[in-house]
């Protein structure tokens, strides 16, 4: 069961006649992903990678019954662009982009509420079902299909442990890439909840990092719920100083808040290892 | 990015918030011009630090003598590590209560939250812990703003003195005003003076930007120039690299902040001292590894490098390729060591044979290789 993304999606590409929309819609066709239209304001009526173009995500959602869409749009008009396609009855919003005002996100996440709109992102790589959709900028050929569910907020790191499932003849059911900004739509928690109920998913790697308290959430919700299947967590950045933005927006430790010690302590308290290399992540999967 | 004192109480005053009188400063004798006019006067060091009045950086003086001294005695030198370029002399307020007022983005809520508390003058993490029933918080809806009514029953859930709740209401809706205008990630006012008259002043004042935002924040990302403490941080941020520096002597360059990130984990347990944070992102072209490459050679305590790739998208060879080209167009005088996985890497790491440069298929080993390296 594809908890986001599979083959009966139908996915928009906003964004798609910009550099990295064409690349990335492009990418994702190869792969198999159901696209069905691309949008650009101001360029409705042409064709990108074979796709419709519409200046609008209403007039698409009107001509294909698009319910996902996948946003490449720039950092000043990316929060638009979210609140647009919700707007428009898209129920699946995943946002690429990276450097979106914080407050702009906030408000489209506020917007997203009311309706009831799926974010995941921004600042994220996006959703990988292996043989049935990409929707985002993962590269495909390392994903092999199994039983371990992977939730990120991180880009390339998952690329790697993605790699390292698939060499160990793991696999995954659905890779989520829950995005490095400080405010994101979709957290551990909400994606923890899909694999808790998703049938193909036996075990959960869980890839956090300094800032926030999202990775302390999900232990509270693990020990809650009596998880049924077993975690195992990798937290990157515990050598990071404090007050220092590592890369991500959300990567910062700020005063006694987001350091890694507090998320290495609250997985450990509720029974979930947390590993100290990617490789060592297998093994705990192993022995789970 | 974060504003000095001096800069967050101007753009308060800008939204009518009460500041004290005072002008920033940047020599004695200009403190000893600005103490004449206040007369009794705080003079303070403008460093991005907290704790300063314990480190001697907030210092009361009586005559413009006095100013001169005070000032004397920062201007220039450190203050907990940072070096002071500017002083603020204000004029000294005669404080009958200090309380506590911020607005900050709370990642939880994914909303801006205000925070009041009775307890100000003091550092708010510290009363969280000891006493949090003494403060109070208002998620503020995004779409709304908060509503005046809101801001008079946070004043009084945290306690304040009702004389004062209207003014305070009053200045919370400023702050608020000001943190959106201003795409401010943190916006504080700590302590929040209610005088010995009754008014209420901004006594201190916190403000962070949003770095996301300075692209639409025109007048306030002229301030990022001063805000940057560190000289290659600050050339980083002009040639658009993502680097952070870390004060130890190996070299981190790779491909993704969680990968870096994980580096310098790896690293650091083997023994090594990370000299920066650098990510190149995705599609390293020969440019970007050349770009990241001089940065952080800018760093005279670099000894050696260790460049982490991961090939997703971008393909091993095309990154091996650029990190030649890149290194064959500077003078690097200190061993690399090149970690490189995923897409093309076996062609990658063939590609790098015979060059200066050291391959390494894992992480461990690659952090193993540089600190013997650089140990020499």
């Amino acid at each position: 069961m594809a908890i986001l993304v599979g083959k009966s999606s139908r996915v928009l590409v906003q964004g798609i006649t910009g550099r990295e929309g064409a690349f990335h819609a492009g990418q994702m066709l190869k792969y198999g992903t159901p696209i069905v239209a691309g949008v650009t304001p101001g360029k409705g009526g042409t064709n990108a990678e074979g796709l419709p173009v519409y200046d609008s995500v209403a007039e698409a959602v009107a001509s294909h019954r698009a319910d996902t869409s996948i946003i490449f749009v720039p950092p000043p008009f990316a929060a638009d662009a979210i609140v647009e396609a919700s707007a428009a009855g898209v129920q699946l919003v995943i946002c690429i982009t990276e450097g979106i005002p914080t407050l702009d996100v906030a408000r489209a996440v506020r917007f997203l509420g009311e309706r009831g709109t799926r974010l995941i992102g921004p600042n994220c790589p996006g959703v990988m079902t292996p043989d049935e959709a990409k929707v985002g900028i993962m590269p495909a050929d390392i994903y092999a299909r199994g039983h371990v569910g992977l939730i990120s907020r991180s880009g390339t790191l998952t690329y790697e442990m993605a790699s390292l499932l698939t060499g160990a003849g793991l696999g995954c059911s659905t890779c989520v890439g829950i995005g490095g900004d400080p405010i994101i739509g979709t957290t551990f928690v909400d994606v923890l909840a899909m694999f808790r109920d998703d049938p193909d998913t036996e075990a959960v790697v869980l890839i956090g990092e300094i800032g926030g308290s999202d990775e302390e959430t999900a232990a509270a919700y693990i020990e809650q719920t009596k998880f049924p299947k077993p975690v195992v967590a990798f937290i990157s950045g515990r050598s990071a100083p404090p007050g220092k933005r590592m890369g991500h927006a959300g990567a910062i430790i700020s005063g006694t808040s987001g350091t890694p010690q507090a998320k290495v302590e609250a997985f450990q308290r509720v029974g979930v290892p947390v590993a100290d290399t990617l490789d060592q992540v297998i093994t705990l999967l192993r022995k789970a | 990015m974060k504003l000095y004192e001096f800069q967050a109480k101007d753009v308060f005053a800008r939204h009518g918030i009460p500041v004290p009188r005072g002008e920033m400063v940047a020599t004695a004798a200009e403190a000893q011009r600005v103490a004449r006019d206040l007369g009794r006067c705080v003079v303070k060091a403008q460093v991005h630090v907290g704790g300063r009045g314990k480190a001697g950086g907030v210092k009361v003086v009586s005559t413009p003598d006095e100013a001169f001294a005070a000032a004397e005695g920062m201007l220039g030198k450190p203050l907990k590590g940072l070096i002071v370029k500017y002083v603020l002399v204000e004029e000294a307020l005669s404080i009958a209560k200090e309380y506590y007022l911020s607005v900050v983005i709370d990642r939880a809520p994914k909303r801006p939250v205000m925070i009041a508390s009775a307890m100000g003058g003091v550092d708010i993490e510290e009363v969280a812990a000891t006493t949090p029933e003494r403060i109070a918080r208002l998620e503020i809806d995004p779409a709304y703003g908060p509503w005046p009514f809101e801001l008079r029953a946070l004043s009084e859930r945290a306690g304040l003195d009702r004389a004062v709740c209207n003014a305070v209401a009053d200045v919370a809706s400023r702050l608020y005003g000001v943190f959106v205008e201003s795409d401010a990630s943190l916006a504080e006012i700590n302590p929040l003076v209610v005088t010995e008259q009754g008014t209420i002043i901004a006594a201190d004042a916190k403000f962070e930007v949003d770095d996301n935002a300075l692209y639409r924040q025109q007048a306030l990302s002229g301030f990022r120039e001063e805000s940057e403490e560190d000289p290659i941080e600050a050339e980083a941020h002009r040639r658009g690299v993502t680097y952070v520096r870390l004060g130890g002597d190996i070299g981190i360059i790779g491909n993704g902040a969680g990968l870096v990130m994980t580096t310098l984990d790896i690293v650091t347990r083997q023994g090594g001292r990370p000299a920066n944070f650098l990510d190149i992102g995705g599609g390293a072209s020969a440019e970007a590894v050349r770009e990241a490459l001089s940065i952080v050679l800018m760093d005279p305590n670099v000894k050696g490098v260790l460049f982490n790739i991961f090939g997703g998208i971008t393909r091993g060879d095309v990154v091996a390729n650029g990190i030649l080209e890149a290194v064959g167009t500077m003078d690097v005088r200190v061993p690399m060591v090149v970690r490189m996985a995923g897409t093309r890497a076996e062609e990658g790491l063939r590609l790098l044979e015979g060059s200066p440069l050291i391959p390494a298929a894992g992480p461990v080993e690659a952090a193993q290789k540089i600190i013997e390296l650089v140990s020499h």
